[in-house]
């Protein structure tokens, strides 16, 4: 029984693997990395100071479907006439393009919460920055770990 | 047909903080995922989101190919007088859907 197909290979078993392993290397659509994030957040607000606090968000720790995450983002803000949130925009270290969503509040808006769902492209820290009505920054992170990335498979 | 879905409360107190949800049916085609034989899927996603309280914009939001399919969001409003919430969708090409929800005020 020593006979065995031509095929199967300690060469061929070799080289298929490395083949295999390197394919999953190499990720299908390029995606945007920390300094990307970073210079789409000085390109949205320039060099204005970003002050960590005031902004919660809740993202599940584990989310196993990358194409639905629901995103909970909450900004401590009185919402008066005199003090309230702007905007809030959602930027991800990891996906295709580093700005997810931007959402306009007003003092209408009673208070500054918002829940949405994103695609999320991998495991990554979410970054989000509440632009105040005096033009103050305040910024908010949550880490999450993606089983299934949204981009990647079809 | 495009299914839309709100959440609004039918009555509320004057000056009461009201929890809104709006959700719209639509692929939000990102234009990052290929399609069977290869080829990239063109991007066709909605780019903005408005809610208007008699007129009034109260709150919009801009979406960007990170926002997941069928796009939902829910959010709040500061509730002053009968009126309506009318909630618009407009996508990249400039097509947009709309719907309302009346409110009565005490």
């Amino acid at each position: 029984m020593t006979s065995r197909s031509p095929l199967i290979t300690r060469r061929n078993v070799l080289r298929f693997s490395a083949a295999g392993f390197s394919m999953l290397l190499i990720p299908r659509v390029a995606s945007a990395t920390e300094d990307e994030m970073n210079a789409a957040i000085s390109q949205m607000f320039g060099d204005r100071p970003i002050t960590e606090g005031r902004v919660s968000v809740d993202l599940p720790p584990i989310a196993e479907n990358g194409f639905s995450v629901p995103i909970d983002i909450a900004v401590d803000s009185p919402m008066t006439e005199d003090d309230h949130v702007k905007q809030i925009v959602v930027f991800s270290p990891r996906n295709p393009l580093p700005v997810l969503a931007q959402y306009h509040l007003t003092p209408m808006s009673g208070r500054a919460d918002v829940s949405a769902r994103i695609r999320l492209g991998g495991t990554q820290s979410i970054r989000v920055i509440a632009e105040m009505n005096d033009g103050t920054l305040w910024s908010g992170a949550k880490q999450t770990l993606v089983t299934l990335a949204a981009c990647v498979i079809d | 047909m495009t299914t839309i879905r709100l959440s609004v409360p039918e009555t509320a107190d004057r000056g009461e903080i009201i929890e809104m949800r709006a959700m719209i049916q639509h692929e939000m085609e990102s234009g990052f995922r290929f399609g069977p034989r290869g080829e990239m899927i063109p991007q066709d996603i909605i780019t903005k989101f408005e809610c208007f309280y008699n007129g009034t914009l109260v709150f919009s939001s801009d979406f960007h190919p990170g926002v997941a399919a069928n796009p939902i969001l829910k959010f709040y409003a500061r509730a002053n007088e009968s009126g309506s919430f009318e909630f618009v969708w407009t996508d990249q090409n400039g097509q947009s859907w709309s719907d309302s929800a009346q409110i009565e005020v005490s």
